[in-house]
């Protein structure tokens, strides 16, 4: 009898929880998008690359590395979607959008640095990936750990 | 102490490779993050107590990393690295590493490159 009014709680949370996940968890995503295209809009003059070797050494004033690191997580919507496509396979959209927002955030953190100091380009950029998540299996939010760095240049 | 990621530094030359230095620490979140974090979870977004703990772990990981070059007298660290590992729930490992490196004096046809003797060179125009 216990369990069965422990698993109706657990499904009434369920059903509460999805369409508040999906609500809010959609409105910060879509803040974010719009936060990110505006500031990859003002820093669209910082040309950025993964070249090793930087070109005309003799004109570089200053390189230094620099460093942008976020950690992000999927809504309880997004979470659920997830554990469902782990059942029937197919493209993941809900945990794509989430990585694609990380990479983002991290190199625009690197590339904001990297303005600060003056350089207009950023060389080398590299990208680390960690799964920080505290459940492991299916059921679970993900919350994953985006880091970007690379060489900013201020050229003279 | 010059760091970049490149594997060579702009206009400088590099006379001897010392090396691999690196440095790491695994950090453990604690029970207020955790609780914050699980909050974020159900709504998701940013997890800016975890973001604000792995840069520090990341500070440390670097400056453990900088200690080793100093210690083996290098003039710069080229083509740093970073990883990130999860050890067990709620601990995190940063590993930074890289090259450490000496290198020749500036030549006159170079600018100094180390971020203080930028900002003097800028502030004295």
């Amino acid at each position: 009898m216990d369990d069965l009014i422990q698993q109706l709680v657990r499904l009434l949370f369920q059903l509460l929880m999805l369409p508040i996940g999906f609500l809010v968890g959609s409105t910060i995503e879509r803040r974010h998008i719009r936060d990110l295209d505006e500031r990859e809009a003002r820093y669209r003059h910082i040309r950025v690359n993964n070249l090793k070797r930087i070109t005309d050494p003799h004109t570089v004033a200053h390189a230094e590395m620099v460093v942008g690191q976020v950690v992000i997580a999927t809504d309880y919507y997004k979470t659920f979607v997830t554990s469902i496509r782990n059942l029937v396979g197919g493209e993941m959209r809900a945990a794509q959008s989430m990585m694609t927002r990380a990479r983002r955030e991290a190199l625009l953190r690197a590339i904001e640095q990297a303005a600060a100091m003056g350089a207009t380009e950023l060389w080398n950029i590299r990208y680390g990936f960690s799964n920080i998540s505290q459940m492991r299996g299916r059921q679970g939010a993900m919350q994953v750990e985006l880091i970007a760095w690379g060489t900013a240049v201020v050229r003279r | 102490m010059i760091v970049v990621n490149t594997e060579t530094i702009p206009g400088r030359r590099i006379t001897e490779v010392l090396g691999l230095v690196q440095g790491n620490t695994i950090r453990a979140k604690h029970v207020g993050r955790d609780i914050a974090a699980g909050f974020k979870n159900l709504i998701g977004g940013e997890l800016k107590g975890y973001t604000e703990l792995l840069t520090e772990a990341r500070r440390q990981a670097t400056e453990r990393m900088l200690a080793q070059a100093r210690q083996l007298g290098a003039d710069a660290i080229v083509n740093v690295r970073f990883t990130t590992s999860s050890i067990t729930s709620g601990a995190a490992e940063l590993y930074a590493y890289g090259t450490a490196v000496k290198l020749a004096p500036p030549d006159k046809d170079y600018a100094p490159q180390t971020a203080t003797a930028y900002a003097d060179e800028v502030s004295h125009g």
